[in-house]
């Protein structure tokens, strides 16, 4: 026994040499290994890689599409709140413009009572001045040609006489009264 | 079949009555246990060598067809590899769970870090698949040094890298003829380059030889070196710690053991550097192969 396995132990004794059965099983070993690795086992992860490969960009595109929508509502607010805002200064100018219009309307109006209330009550006073005058002058005239009758003790019951007198007499006065205005 | 003298052997004990070698296949170890320091026997006759490489057979004659260990570890190594990627990937997720995910990231790193980066994604996709089985066998075959119980490496029997190494080369000879042609390819081989003058036929001839023949043998002779050099050191500071442990010895011991643990730590570290080399290699040549000009 010990024999027999010395002399197996002399016949390998150079370890650069292979003994075959050794190369067989070491060949039968790897092929094990390759045929399951490279026919199943890799390609089954490889599909796998892929498939979250594409999932990973599938969500990265997801990304990009939320993005992009979000991007254009944002301006589409914008583009609203801008238009907003631009519309509700248009209506404050407006609303501006009408009312200084408005007033300049109401000013112009009043403007315009104004003068007529103070041409009438001009031409009031006028009409009442006149009439004053007229009825003073009336009065003044008799007034005057009773006390000078009175005075004088002598009637001046000649109408056109005494008319040229009084007549003379008021413009004198009158004449006095504009010289000293 | 050489009837050899026990006495030629050079790594067995010239005093030795019985060889160092165990030759009881019951038994589990396979040096003398009862040998000790200061107990009037020599470390030589427990000390590892070449005998430290060679197994009974577990069936079979040695001069016929048999099977032993290595053999046993080689079958079993590759088991554990498919069993590991089946468990990995036959039903894989998009979204990963633990044990997919660490399968996927040594994928990743032999596809992406060694095959892309030396052959070129386009090129190199066909040969993703024999250089990922390639290397986890490897690393596996030299993971059973460290593995207890197993404590052998399987690439230090040269057979193993010597069949991965014939593969290997039976895939980038043959890529380089169908890639540039007969004429083409033996260019490729010798290195053909006009500017070299005088010295172009001896350039041929020396790229030649080392490109058909000195290659395959160093591609599988370097993985097996480093291996069996491993292996001898782990054996060699593991019967020391035990052929010490005697008296004033266990001091010494001690520091053999912790050498052992050192050594182990090393080991792991060699084993998944000569796995990487090997594939390295691998796809340095086939990429040789491929280029337009060598």
């Amino acid at each position: 026994m010990t024999h027999s396995w010395v002399q197996f132990a002399a016949e390998k004794e150079n370890p650069l040499v292979p003994p075959w059965p050794e190369l067989v099983i070491g060949l039968i070993a790897f092929v094990i290994v390759f045929g399951f690795l490279a026919k199943k086992l890799l390609p089954n992860i490889n599909k796998v890689l892929e498939e979250r490969r594409e999932a990973i960009e599938g969500g990265i595109e997801k990304a990009e599409a939320a993005q992009t929508e979000a991007q254009s509502v944002l301006e589409q607010y914008k583009a609203q709140l801008a238009e907003a805002r631009h519309e509700a200064a248009r209506l404050r100018q407006e609303a501006q413009e009408q009312g200084a219009a408005l007033i300049a309307e109401m000013r112009a109006e009043g403007q315009r009572q104004r003068e007529e209330i103070v041409t009438a009550g001009h031409a009031q006073i006028e009409a009442d001045r006149k009439s004053a005058a007229q009825t003073l002058r009336q009065d003044v005239g008799k007034l005057a040609t009773e006390l000078a009758g009175k005075l004088v003790g002598e009637s001046l019951e000649d109408h056109a006489r005494q008319s040229r007198v009084i007549d003379r007499f008021l413009d004198e006065l009158e004449e006095k009264a504009e010289a000293t205005r | 079949m050489r009837r050899a003298d026990t006495t030629r052997l050079p790594y067995l004990c010239a005093t030795l009555k019985e060889p160092a070698v165990s030759a009881d296949p019951t038994q589990t170890l396979a040096f003398d246990s009862s040998c000790h320091l200061f107990s009037g026997c020599g470390f030589d006759t427990v000390a590892p060598g070449l005998h430290s490489f060679l197994f009974k057979p577990l069936w079979g004659d040695t001069n016929g067809i048999y099977f032993n260990k290595p053999m046993l570890l080689a079958l079993l190594g590759s088991i554990v590899v498919v069993g590991f990627f089946w468990a990995a990937f036959a039903r894989p997720k998009v979204v990963p769970g633990k044990l997919q995910l660490v399968a996927e990231a040594g994928y990743d790193f032999i596809r992406r870090g060694v095959v892309y980066e030396t052959i070129g994604k386009k090129e190199g996709e066909k040969y993703v698949p024999l250089v990922v089985s390639l290397f986890f066998f490897v690393w596996m075959m030299n993971l059973w040094s460290i593995v207890p119980v197993a404590q052998f490496p399987v690439t230090s029997i040269i057979a193993y890298p010597m069949v991965l190494a014939l593969i290997v080369y039976l895939v980038w000879v043959p890529l380089t003829f169908k890639r540039h042609g007969f004429v083409g390819a033996f260019k490729n081989f010798t290195g053909y380059d006009k500017s070299l003058g005088a010295v172009l036929p001896l350039a041929m001839t020396i790229e030649l030889f080392s490109n058909l023949l000195v290659r395959p043998f160093t591609h599988a002779v370097r993985l097996f070196a480093n291996m069996f050099a491993g292996h001898t050191l782990l054996v060699l500071f593991t019967v020391a710690s035990w052929y010490m442990l005697n008296g004033i010895g266990i001091a010494y011991s001690a520091v053999s053991f912790s050498m052992t643990l050192v050594m182990t730590a090393f080991e792991l570290f060699i084993q998944a550097v000569q796995a990487y080399v090997f594939v390295l290699l691998t796809c340095s040549y086939i990429q040789g192969a491929l280029a337009e000009h060598h």
